[in-house]
């Protein structure tokens, strides 16, 4: 059975007192980010079941928000996600470089998770750091100015985290 | 130099903090406007001129007018912090180092618009933002800014931070709205406009993160000096994000009397194009706004300097001009590629597109797919008209301005870079590895097929 703990408990309690009595659904898309932290990086059916019982709404109110917006993922990633943006501004700073030198690097394409389970690569678009390109989103932080090196290196730190 | 309003404090240690931002005269526009009528402080926003620094300029004192205020029913304030244009990076600037700044504009915004809890809806990615910004509003609950009666005026405000999770729709202000009822960013069709009928049908107003902020310089100085700077009808100071092929990228506050010619060469601001290289395009308001080859982008076609606001850049009309947008504002080199640079922002519109209106659904698609044909070198002759015709069927024809701002950038490509387009139909093999370059730099204006 998925269930919170209960500090996570709290935090929903917590969450949900935002809004207006009733309007318990607003919470939805923060209790899904929470769900997907807390249950192994995504978002599988019977957590999404869950978060539904929780907020007393149906599993298709559910369903549709974990699918329309790209944050949630719907199938598992590896350990340690990257993201690397590829819209204009970071493609004329080389982006295209940067997201072939890690597929070589990791041994994989886009869309695609190591053997090892360790790392997924995913293309994103722009994430509001344009100034700072090329760039990726790696957990909840932004890795930018982004060179070979420094791929080097986060993958590194990765490794040395998952030891 | 340009006059500082919103970074005038940014790099003094510490500003992130209540404890240094308080004394470098922060909280103060809450404490002169809690002594206010809510309609004075209506007022002196619209004396101020204030444009809404979100993209589409509207005035934010004539939009505060709007809200409706039916017996009993309570309205909302909610931030719009979900900047996902590409080229747009201030709103991030300004919450992440000083974010108090947002936090005391919001307090005085909610007092004039009677919100007694008011949200920042931030788009998901900026996790860490939303702990600053978390930290930030407990601080002032501490110090007796926010909770209930404020500073003893009988005001009660909470400010909450929601997270979105990827969808630029969700800038769109009703699709914002969509998302904070827990629901997918749909935009809503209008009206009834938020004013009236927001978030859980109640009156709402959405303004974004910068508009907000400029509310605290505008109570503090009134707002007749606010109008003072700037010039015409762009009043007050802006914040521009720069980027692509300039040597200082970053976020720059600037008041609107300047050139764009000194925008991009001066020290001051983002100090030049690196290796010597020439100046070739441009898209000065984020990605939905018309792109513009360098000469148009520097004089008018009145043969005027162009400058940073409103007026100055989208005089000509989109024909010869482009639009402040959200000031996100992207330089281009020689060495770019239009092709390739207007696929990549077709690319972002397909992604985006919510689906609920067919011209857009399946314009931005094909758009995507027409423009990586030509920029792979598989192009024909016809794909060019086609292009045009099917952004000319998005236009307009839309539920939101989605289908305009992903018409636009291809629109515009194709009226001034046309030439650049043959020449990768002409040249399939070539163009997989040289650039068409700057020929195209001082030609007359394209006109294109009708
Ligand atoms: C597709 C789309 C995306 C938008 N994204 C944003 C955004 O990220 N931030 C923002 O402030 N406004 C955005 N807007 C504009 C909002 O709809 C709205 O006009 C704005 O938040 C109003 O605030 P303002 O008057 O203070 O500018 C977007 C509009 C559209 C159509
Ligand atoms: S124009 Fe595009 S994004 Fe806007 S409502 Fe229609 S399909 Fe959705
Ligand atoms: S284009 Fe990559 S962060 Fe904006």
């Amino acid at each position: 059975m998925v269930s919170f703990n209960e500090q996570q408990i709290a935090k929903v309690k917590q969450i949900i007192a935002r809004y207006p009595e009733g309007k318990q659904k607003s919470a939805l898309l923060p209790v899904l980010h929470l769900a997907q932290d807390s249950f192994g990086g995504w978002l599988d059916v019977p957590v999404m079941d869950y978060v539904a019982s929780l907020l007393s709404i149906e599993p298709i109110e559910v369903y549709e928000v974990a699918s329309f917006y790209s944050m949630y993922n719907l199938k598992p990633v590896g350990k340690h996600l990257f993201e690397v943006c590829q819209t204009g501004p970071c493609m004329v700073k080389g982006c295209d470089d940067i997201i072939d030198y890690i597929k070589l690097k990791l041994n994989i394409n886009v869309g695609e998770t190591t053997a090892d389970g360790m790392f997924t690569l995913k293309t994103v678009e722009c994430l509001g750091a344009c100034g700072y390109a090329p760039m990726m989103q790696y957990g909840k932080t932004y890795r930018e100015h982004l060179t070979k090196e420094k791929v080097d290196a986060i993958i590194e730190e990765c490794r040395a985290k998952s030891n | 130099m340009s006059k500082k309003l919103l970074l005038a404090n940014a790099h003094v240690p510490g500003i992130r903090t209540y404890e240094v931002y308080r004394r470098e005269g922060g909280y103060r526009s809450v404490e002169k406007a809690l002594k206010m009528k809510p309609e004075e402080i209506v007022e002196e926003v619209k004396k101020s001129g204030l444009r809404g620094r979100g993209g589409a300029g509207f005035p934010t004192g004539l939009k505060w007018s709007f809200i409706a205020k039916p017996e009993g029913v309570p309205r909302h304030l909610v931030v719009n912090a979900d900047e996902s244009e590409p080229g747009t990076f201030k709103d991030r600037y300004l919450m992440e180092y000083i974010p108090h700044y947002l936090i005391e504009g919001m307090i005085v915004s909610s007092f004039a618009l009677g919100s007694n809890v008011s949200y920042i809806y931030i788009r998901g990615e900026y996790a860490w933002i939303t702990n600053i910004l978390e930290e930030a509003i407990d601080e002032a609950k501490q110090n007796g800014w926010l909770g209930k009666n404020i500073q003893g005026s009988g005001f009660d405000c909470e400010i909450y931070v929601q997270r979105g999770a990827g969808a630029y729709i969700c800038g769109e202000e009703t699709a914002l709205i969509e998302s904070l009822e827990g629901k997918r960013g749909n935009p809503r069709i209008k009206p009834p406009f938020p004013a009236v009928k927001g978030v859980w049908e109640r009156p709402t107003v959405v303004n974004n993160v910068e508009t907000i902020a400029a509310v605290v310089p505008i109570i503090n100085e009134g707002g007749e000096a606010y109008a003072q700077i700037g010039i015409g009808k762009s009043t007050g100071t802006k914040l521009i994000s720069a980027c692509g092929n300039i040597n200082k990228p970053g976020v720059y506050e600037i008041d609107m009397t300047i050139s764009v010619e000194e925008f991009i060469y001066s020290d001051e601001y983002c100090g030049g194009i690196p290796n010597g290289k020439k100046l070739k395009a441009c898209i000065p308001g984020g990605s939905s706004v018309p792109i513009l080859p360098a000469n148009l982008l520097l004089t008018t076609a009145k043969g005027e300097k162009r400058l940073m606001n409103y007026e100055s850049l989208s005089d000509g009309g989109f024909a010869t001009g482009t639009m402040m947008g959200s000031g996100g504002f992207e330089v281009l080199d020689e060495d770019q590629c239009i092709v390739k640079h207007t696929y990549t922002l077709a690319r972002f519109y397909r992604h985006e597109s919510c689906g609920q209106c067919s011209p857009c659904r399946e314009g931005t698609g094909w758009m995507e797919k027409i423009l990586k044909k030509i920029e792979t070198g598989k192009g024909e002759m016809k794909d060019i008209d086609l292009l045009w015709d099917i952004q000319r069927k998005i236009e307009g024809n839309t539920i939101c301005p989605l289908g305009d701002a992903a018409a636009w950038p291809v629109a515009a490509a194709i009226r001034h870079f046309r030439d650049e387009f043959e020449w990768h139909i002409l040249n399939p093999e070539k163009c997989l590895t040289e650039n068409f370059g700057l020929r195209h730099y001082a030609d007359a204006i394209h006109v294109p097929v009708a």
